[in-house]
């Protein structure tokens, strides 16, 4: 039995401990906001964050995450939230990704604004090199630019 | 702009006092027919873009897939627009994939209005279709949406729509039509300031024919065009909650991992399945003509358990074949002229053999993968007589009734579920079947759905590529060093017609295609012929610029005193990048310009070397002339998003065949430009205010010359191979600078 929370609610999953935490979120649990696209941990169109770690959930077993705090996209704003009702419906990565319309086909963007947003957490004025270093994720669309001036608006002078 | 075509121009009533307004390339017979057959409930449907209800809500249907490219809101803002509604009282709806939508019939009607377009001609040269059976498709590609579908039939329906408002309103307040006026989904009788929201008209909407003459906007007039709107789909793609063709789920589904055969052609012999069956979750293995695959309960677990199933697939010809191979194959293609065609003749050979100086140079650039981010994959269901499919596609219409036959029901009988597409870039395009026609046989075996998934590797290494091709250039010079003649011979097959032909003003053309097929399956990559075609070009026209003495900026402008619009986006683009000032230590300018898909694109590429020799690009300015802008801020990412695909392809795009398969695997093999290669691009959008252009494909083809036009001022190597990580720029000299 694999046994995690997701977004807060605690899952109880009888599966194999080696299936990655990606198609335990998509299949058995048909959160479908993480997406698959390499499945070996190059392109990070599947990070999630694992007690607030942003990892890429195609290579990691289940059993690396037995009792951890998952959070995917679906969450990342009510996490952000915490306890506060009155908090919005998006996180200020997410607002930023539409202020600066971001997304084209959008399918590596989940990965790519959970990559953004565990960077931020431990470094919130990143400049072009840590960006560089740390987003690694590949958008076919070439968001990139757009990416870059998104975080920038973000970043805490 | 005044145009008269009644005849495609329908409306009629919905449930709840509503109006229903269209255009359609489908005769009003046609229309019947379907609306007869799809008529439910009571309510009918018409040749549908516009739905107006009387709460004023406003519904815009869009015939074409999102893929990221914007037309969920730039086709809905052409309406909009031109019926004076309100953006915030739009919604948009993705057309259903019924045959009142096709637009393959409105793809023929502009075939005899401007050619058909060059993605269909692949299509049609491809397969051997004709062009009346690309009437059932419901494509997106060629960059074509706003230019076609929305240039005609959004802003044709928009206009009908809103005139006939104003004649309802008219009639209820016996006045005249032109003392009355519109704006923000009301229309006005502006003597006595009275008011009618659209909805309240829309009933009496539907009971008038059509106008005959409709009138559009002049861009004067403009409120929702031109105007950097926020796209609708957006919102859905930063929360999770956008649905793509993989995300199709239910409770019972059933998973399938797929083998194909490695050698492109080859046939399954035999299968070994091992202890695969008692695994957990296994349900089949399924042996197709092609492929063998796994079908179990996760997707994961068939992956899993595909792993341990030996197949062995006949042996063939191919089974040998290199990359080398297929090139050398090419070099003597070209030298035998194998089955040549001629393009453009002029007095080249002449011109060659009394010449003073000839340069010659020969190119080469290699297979590529789409490498779209949403692996391709389809789930389809067979029930109670029915199928049902959901996949991410280019066309919508054409993969239901591919599945529909497959499936064996009718097409009446099948269903198809939109999604957004995780990519396209010709992917997604009809003909690149392997993934649909193989589900669905996979799917035929049960009675619950099936998601058939192909993974990163079976996507790359069975795709339709682009066509690896073989470019030789000869130039002739008078004794002035004046360039008189152009000789192109080139390895086919062709699929954009016309995207090795060059305007510059060089007296003597000869440009020919030779035969170039080969075991590896080809098809559209995002801007076609144009992304081989504009490295050959633009690269050998840089080198004869530079045998000429003369600056490549200048040269080109001089050689396009016919071509204003080409002029004017290399002017903006070079003055913007600030060519011919001083530039940082070791960093260089490269140039390039292509017309393509109704657009014409400069880009001005600013490259130095890392400490390991390694191309940097720093920044790329780029000038568009796409006629006019809908949505300025789509046109820039559209831009954005072209030439770092563009980019990515000259860097580091390389599919090499080694023992008649595809050798590259993965990402790190098949690698991406990413953040830290992602230059800084600097948008420039020239309206020249002629015809719309295309906006989807139209940046890609300038940036592998520009950035190979800049390496060489920085090193004096001419790039004529790409990609460009296979090249040694450690010993390089600068050239001296015109």
């Amino acid at each position: 039995m694999a046994t995690f929370k997701v977004n807060g609610v605690e899952q109880n999953l009888d599966i194999e401990p080696e299936m990655p935490l990606l198609w335990a979120l998509r299949d058995e649990l048909g959160m479908t906001g993480t997406k698959f696209g390499c499945g070996i941990a190059s392109c990070g169109a599947c990070t999630v964050h694992v007690n607030g770690n942003a990892v890429r959930s195609c290579v990691t077993p289940v059993s690396a995450v037995e009792g951890a705090q998952i959070t995917t996209i679906e969450g990342l704003a009510s996490v952000a939230a915490g306890a506060n009702p009155s908090a919005p419906d998006l996180s200020a990565v997410q607002q930023a990704w539409i202020d600066h319309q971001v997304p084209q086909c959008g399918y590596c963007q989940s990965g790519m604004i959970m990559a953004v947003s565990s960077l931020l957490a431990s470094n919130p004025n990143p400049s072009d090199a840590d960006i560089d270093s740390s987003i690694t994720n590949v958008c076919r669309c070439g968001s990139y630019p757009r990416v870059r001036k998104a975080i920038r608006s973000l970043a805490i002078a | 702009m005044r145009i008269n075509r009644r005849r495609f121009l329908l409306s009629s009533a919905v449930v709840g006092g509503g109006v229903l307004i269209g255009y359609s390339a489908l005769k009003p017979s046609n229309h019947r027919r379907a609306n007869a057959e799809l008529a439910t409930g009571g309510e009918h449907y018409v040749t549908s873009f516009i739905k107006i209800e009387p709460n004023n809500a406003i519904t815009v249907y869009v015939p074409h897939s999102e893929m990221g490219q914007g037309v969920h809101t730039s086709l809905p803002m052409m309406a909009a627009d031109e019926l004076d509604a309100a953006w915030e009282d739009i919604i948009v709806e993705q057309a259903p994939a019924i045959d009142l939508f096709a637009n393959g019939d409105l793809v023929k009607g502009f075939a005899g209005e401007f050619g058909l377009p060059g993605f269909l001609t692949g299509i049609v040269n491809a397969s051997a279709v004709s062009i009346a059976e690309l009437m059932n498709l419901q494509t997106t590609g060629g960059s074509s949406s706003v230019r076609f579908t929305g240039e005609t039939a959004m802003r044709t329906a928009g206009a009908a729509a809103r005139q006939m408002l104003i004649e309802c309103a008219a009639n209820r307040w016996s006045v005249a039509r032109d003392d009355c006026s519109t704006e923000l989904g009301h229309v006005q009788h502006n003597a006595s300031g009275r008011s009618l929201s659209y909805g309240e008209l829309a009933a009496d909407a539907a009971l008038l024919e059509p106008p005959e003459n409709v009138t559009l906007k002049d861009p004067s007039q403009f409120t929702i065009m031109g105007k950097a709107i926020s796209r609708v789909d957006i919102p859905a793609k930063v929360d999770g909650t956008a649905n793509y063709g993989i995300d199709a789920h239910s409770e019972d589904m059933l998973y399938a991992a797929i083998r194909l055969a490695p050698v492109f052609g080859t046939k399954l012999v035999s299968v070994d399945a091992g202890d695969v069956l008692s695994r957990r979750g296994v349900k089949r293995i399924i042996e197709l003509e092609d492929s063998v695959a796994v079908v179990a309960d996760s997707y994961w677990r068939a992956k899993e358990a595909l792993k341990g199933v030996k197949s062995q697939f006949e042996s063939s010809d191919a089974d040998t074949t290199s990359s080398a191979d297929l090139f050398a194959g090419f070099e003597r293609s070209l030298a035998e002229d194998k089955n040549s065609k001629v393009l453009e003749i002029g007095d080249a050979e002449d011109a060659m053999d009394s010449a003073s100086d000839v340069i010659e140079g020969n190119y080469t650039v290699p297979y590529l993968a789409h490498a779209a981010m949403e692996p391709m994959n389809c789930t389809v269901h067979l029930h109670d007589g029915i199928v049902e499919v959901w996949t991410s596609t280019q066309d919508a219409l054409g993969i239901k009734g591919r599945v529909a036959k497959i499936a064996g029901v009718a097409e009446d009988d099948a269903i198809f579920h939109h999604s957004y597409l995780g990519g396209g870039f010709g992917r997604r395009l009809p003909f690149n079947w392997n993934v649909i026609d193989h589900a669905t046989l996979i799917a035929k075996e049960f009675d619950v759905p099936v998601k058939t998934v192909m993974s990163r590797e079976d996507d790359m290494q069975q795709d339709y590529y682009r066509p690896a091709v073989a470019s030789n250039f000869k130039a002739a010079f008078d004794a002035n060093g004046e360039v008189q003649a152009w000789h192109n011979r080139f390895t086919g097959p062709i699929q954009t017609p016309g995207a090795s032909h060059i305007p510059y003003a060089i007296p003597n053309k000869s440009i020919r295609v030779v035969d170039g097929d080969t075991h590896v399956p080809i098809a559209a990559w995002r801007s076609v012929d144009h992304s081989q075609q504009t490295f050959f070009t633009e690269s050998f026209v840089d080198e004869v610029a530079h045998r000429s003495g003369k600056n490549p900026y200048q040269f080109r402008m001089e050689m396009l005193a016919d071509h204003p619009r080409h002029r004017k986006v290399l002017e903006v683009a070079a003055e913007a990048a600030g060519y011919g000032e001083n530039l940082p230590e070791g960093h260089a300018l490269g140039i390039a310009v292509q017309e393509s898909f109704g657009s014409i694109v400069a880009e001005v590429a600013e490259v130095s070397l890392d400490t390991n020799n390694r191309p940097v690009i720093h920044k790329v300015t780029c000038a568009i002339d796409c006629g006019w802008a809908v949505n300025p801020d789509t046109v820039e990412a559209q831009v954005e998003s072209g030439i770092i695909y563009g980019l990515t392809a000259a860097l580091y795009g390389e599919i090499t065949i080694e023992n008649g398969r595809v050798a590259q695997n993965n990402f790190p093999d098949y690698e991406m430009v990413r953040m830290a290669d992602a230059p800084e691009i600097d948008v420039h959008i020239v309206e020249s205010g002629e015809k719309l252009g295309g906006l989807g494909e139209p940046s890609t083809p300038p940036i592998a010359a520009a950035v190979s036009n800049g390496l060489y001022i920085l090193t004096g190597q001419r790039v004529r191979e790409l990609p460009l990580k296979n090249h040694d720029f450690s010993r390089s000299t600068p050239i001296a600078q015109v």
